[in-house]
């Protein structure tokens, strides 16, 4: 529930303060929403708000004007406290035309009372079709209880512009600069960081159309807001999960990062192909997944630690490989961000859907390290120990990400650079005779590894059951033996991991356990009922294969315990379904496994990041519900 | 030990290799079979070429052919069915030093790794490839290969392959960047050293397709080429292989075809009635990935300290500091 104080200033304007807002900027592609909406999400960000983006893209590169799979903008989330997610309903919608509305409005994703600041150009088109489509869509909008303000964005900006489909977007950021009480100065300085280098001559226009959206909005608007900024000061850097990643893989000291274009997860490699070649390594873009994964297994075994970036169907291609980065004990880092499944799926939407496959997707054993970043920042120094796990265990991580992260942005203090994160240089000293390739120590599975260049090492690694001297195995109790120690190497890793924190009290009603992006919408949840005096706490695993010791013990102090996951279960109210058939979420099956709890789950798959407002509903409804699901 | 230093020990052992020094494991392929001949070959020119073995790596697939890095004494990297040339490929990109070999069966490279191989000719870095075509799975028993002659009954074809073989020459010839090209029958062992010493000093992908005896299944597959040497037409040129003057008594039927010559290559790939032995095309112009790819930095914590920095820079923001 959003909180807000309305006060009447002199002027008849409210002015409303509330601890936190949600805007959206929509328009066609290329109007410039987007850059609108970075910028203004900058400013507050610089101003002390938190902020939370996500980009609205359209599925198509060249979508058809005025339609509403065509919307593209932003979506900005700022407030006073820690903002952790992409939050609930939109408070306030900027629309380029009626028809990019569409599709929020009936995805329900505006907030009732709503303001709506629409561009009124199209009421008076000269084209009868689109004048009735946006008198159609006025009669829509009046019967709902949104806030409608006609903007004429269009005459407004023809007013110091020729082409105002190349301004009007600065028009909104001086709108919106009004609304929110936002110094013009933070605009100002935006302006000039934008076109100062390449455009010098553009900065005036820009800041003629900046005051004009801020001075019509002070002219003709009834309201204004106010968020209070938060005291954190100091350096930030804004950025997407995707962006974080690649910036986490050029501070491990990764040097070869492979990969074959996918969606959510190839804007990292984009951003990695101009800076890893900068830091004096390469992305190389393959044939296809396979490839990419063996080129980086390749690489892995003759050098540094290597990093294949892939997405749910590129995964289940690198399967056999993974084996026998597993199975060969070669390091091997393989990101997935996460899309919606199976098969092709949802490519552009968020799911959590892979954990599985990424833990048990290989045929026969294959122990490995999956692990997944819950935020932004964690997107950037998962990769510094995703590298170090690899390399120190001689084994495969999985790091599971997601498009929630891949797209959202958010700020996190700027990264003190560490030089103990870089990976040491190729080892190139001479191996002791005698010293085999895999002489696996007896309490740990750990073995030294030997790298081409080294005289004395010289050894086949092969996929085949092997031998402490990578020989093929021939008799049985070889096989059983590299098994044997290649999964004591995941508990002697799992020896070193700490209990995770509970996010509120240590025992209680409810525990809800999540992983993933989903971390900041439970634990904004979790908040929200704990100060309604509700007994429930939270619990976040960064890794989920091996789990730390703990966990049962944590559990065991609530009266229930349940995953919020965004991937496939049942829905235990059908009447098909009942505990000999029901399928849980993903986490839910590993914690039920492992530590026999009866775990229960609430999961779907729509696509869509989990609001923290519907795991609030849900909590309040199993609260007051006795059922035990 | 004794307070030797045994780095020294080995750099005298490393004086003088000698064939034994490149020999692994013994051998588990059938008597009589082709591979050895290829890795008798192989060993060969390790020595004369005394490559440092640790700075060796053979990568194959999986197959018959693909345990010969298990041979070598060098470092091996037995991979997976198919996907020996993309890790070939990692290995050498960030290490130019290695002399990197690959080996694979017409199965690995003609059918499960076509991919790979089309696409590996066209990035051409700098590897030593061997196809080691028996035309046949010899190691999951007797099944066709693409390399498979029409009619052939195998366990998976019993009434005879439906298909007409496919020419992996003319299939590597058809690639852009192609860069070596050769064809060569292992029981030929002159023949077999030199186009795997010509491709070794190749600077690009050297492509080698070597017809492989497989007693066990395909017996009768390369008989007459045994048998009538007429039916090989070998290929000689000043800039081509090096043929001794017995090799030439013996195979009469010769064609001096210049290696640069791409349209004649193709054509001679297409040869029905003679198979053609010796190097059909050889270009060192041609661009090499591994080479394209180098951007001159050198890679430390400097360098990417610095590389992040100005990205934190571009990205960062100083909050609640009104500018
Ligand atoms: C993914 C996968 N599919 C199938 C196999 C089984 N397999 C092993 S070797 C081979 C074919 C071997 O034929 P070829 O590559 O011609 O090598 P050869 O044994 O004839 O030397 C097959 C199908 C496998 N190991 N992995
Ligand atoms: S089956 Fe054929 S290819 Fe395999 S080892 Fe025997 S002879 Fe050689
Ligand atoms: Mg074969």
């Amino acid at each position: 529930m959003k909180e807000q104080t309305v006060r009447a200033e002199a002027d008849s304007k409210q002015l409303i303060q509330a601890d936190e807002h949600i805007i959206e900027i929509l328009s066609d592609s290329g109007e410039g929403a987007q850059t609108a909406g970075q910028m203004f999400a900058t400013m507050s960000a610089k101003a002390g708000n938190s902020v939370w983006t996500v980009e609205i893209i359209p599925a198509e590169i060249e979508p058809p004007a005025r339609s509403a799979p065509g919307a593209s903008g932003n979506r900005i989330r700022i407030g006073s406290f820690d903002i952790t997610n992409a939050g609930d309903e939109a408070d306030l919608v900027v629309a380029f035309n009626e028809q990019v509305l569409m599709g929020g409005m009936s995805a329900g994703k505006f907030e009732s009372g709503c303001i709506i600041l629409l561009e009124s150009m199209w009421g008076k088109h000269p084209n009868p079709a689109i004048a009735r489509e946006y008198a159609e869509m006025m009669e829509k909008l009046r019967k709902t209880d949104y806030r409608i303000y006609e903007v004429p964005m269009e005459a407004e900006c023809m007013k110091y512009v020729q082409d105002a489909r190349r301004g009007k977007n600065m028009f909104v950021v001086g709108m919106l600069c009004n609304i929110y009480s936002r110094d013009l100065n933070y605009a100002y300085k935006e302006i000039e960081n934008r076109f100062k280098a390449k455009k010098p001559t553009l900065i005036k226009p820009n800041v003629d159309l900046l005051e004009a959206g801020y001075r019509w909005a002070e002219e003709n608007l009834d309201f204004r807001f106010e968020i209070p900024t938060c005291p954190v000061t100091g350096s930030q850097l804004v950025t997407n999960g995707n962006t974080s990643l690649a910036l986490g893989i050029i501070a491990a000291g990764m040097e070869v990062c492979s990969m074959y274009p996918i969606t959510p997860a190839t804007s990292a490699s984009h951003y990695l192909s101009q800076a890893l070649y900068e830091a004096g390594g390469i992305v190389h873009q393959a044939e296809d997944e396979i490839a990419a994964c063996a080129f980086a297994i390749g690489a892995s075994y003759a050098g540094k630690t290597a990093v294949t970036i892939t997405s749910g169907p590129g995964m289940a291609l690198k399967t056999e490989l993974m084996a026998l980065s597993v199975m060969a004990e070669i390091p091997l880092v393989l990101v997935n961000v996460q899309r919606g499944g199976p098969s092709t799926g949802l490519p552009t939407k968020v799911e959590q859907g892979d954990l599985l496959a990424a833990i048990f997707g290989t045929p026969g054993d294959a122990p490995k390290v999956v692990m997944a970043p819950a935020t932004i920042e964690d997107c950037f120094y998962c990769m510094i120990t995703a590298r170090k796990i690899a390399e120190t265990f001689r084994t495969l991580v999985v790091v599971l990400s997601d498009a929630n992260l891949a797209t959202g942005q958010q700020a996190f203090p700027r990264p003190q650079l560490k030089k103990e994160w870089d990976a040491p240089p190729i080892d190139q000293s001479p191996i002791p005779k005698g010293a085999k390739a895999y002489d696996w120590d007896p309490k740990t599975g750990l073995s030294r590894r030997f790298i081409p260049g080294q005289p004395g090492g010289m050894h086949t690694l092969t996929g085949l059951a092997h031998t402490r001297a990578s020989g093929v195995a021939y008799d049985p109790e070889a096989n059983q033996e590299g098994c044997d120690n290649r999964s004591l190497k995941l508990a002697a890793f799992q020896k070193t991991l700490k209990a995770p924190k509970v996010f509120g009290d240590a025992d209680g009603d409810l525990l809800i356990i999540g992983w993933g992006s989903t971390k900041g919408a439970i634990e904004e949840a979790v908040t929200r009922v704990r100060k309604d005096g509700m007994k429930v706490s939270a619990l976040h695993l960064t890794y989920l294969q091996p789990m730390a010791s703990g966990i049962k013990e944590i559990m065991q102090q609530f009266r229930r315990v349940m995953t919020v996951e965004i991937n496939y279960s049942d829905d235990p109210a059908h009447e098909m379904i009942d505990e000999n058939n029901r399928r849980y979420a993903n986490l839910a099956w590993l914690l039920r496994a492992r530590y026999l709890i009866d775990v229960d789950c609430w999961s779907n798959v729509h696509g869509q990041p989990i609001k923290p407002g519907s795991i609030e509903r849900m909590i309040r409804d199993r609260m007051t519900s006795k059922q035990t699901h | 030990m004794f307070g030797l230093n045994d780095t020294c020990i080995l750099e005298q052992d490393q004086e003088y290799l000698s064939l034994e020094d490149y020999q692994g494991r013994v051998s588990r392929w059938c008597a009589g079979c082709g591979d050895n001949g290829i890795l008798g070959a192989t060993q060969r020119l390790c020595r004369d070429e005394q490559l440092p073995r640790e700075k060796t790596v053979f990568v194959s697939g999986i197959g018959c052919a693909a345990r010969f890095p298990h041979y070598m004494n060098t470092y091996g990297f037995h991979g997976l069915h198919g996907r020996a040339l993309p890790i070939a490929q990692g290995v050498k990109i960030r290490r130019p030093d290695l002399n990197v070999f690959v080996n694979m069966g017409d199965g690995d490279c003609c059918s499960i790794g076509t991919a790979h191989w089309i696409h590996a000719i066209r990035a051409n870095m700098d590897l030593v490839v061997m196809l080691h075509d028996n035309g046949i799975y010899g190691l999951t028993k007797n099944q066709a290969s693409p390399t498979t002659p029409s009619g052939l009954k195998t366990n998976t074809t019993p009434r005879g392959t439906l298909l007409r073989a496919l020419n992996p020459l003319t299939v590597t010839l058809g690639v852009t960047n192609a860069s070596f090209v050769a064809q060569v029958g292992e029981w030929i062992p002159d023949l077999l050293y030199e186009v795997i010493r010509q491709a070794y000093h190749h600077k690009g992908l050297s492509f080698i397709r070597i017809l492989q005896r497989c007693p066990h299944f395909t017996a009768e597959l390369y008989a007459s080429l045994l048998t009538n040497p007429d039916n090989i037409l070998l290929l000689t040129h000043e800039n081509g292989m090096q043929i001794s003057e017995t090799t030439a008594k013996i195979y009469k039927r010769q064609e001096t075809h210049d290696p640069t010559d791409l349209n004649r290559a193709r054509e001679i790939a297409e040869m029905s009635d003679k198979v053609p032995m010796g190097i059909l095309y050889r270009n060192e112009q041609i661009g090499r990935y591994d080479e394209l790819s180098k951007s001159g930095i050198i890679p430390n914590w400097e360098r990417r300290a610095a590389v992040l920095e100005s990205a934190f820079d571009r990205i960062g923001i100083q909050t609640n500091v009104p500018e």
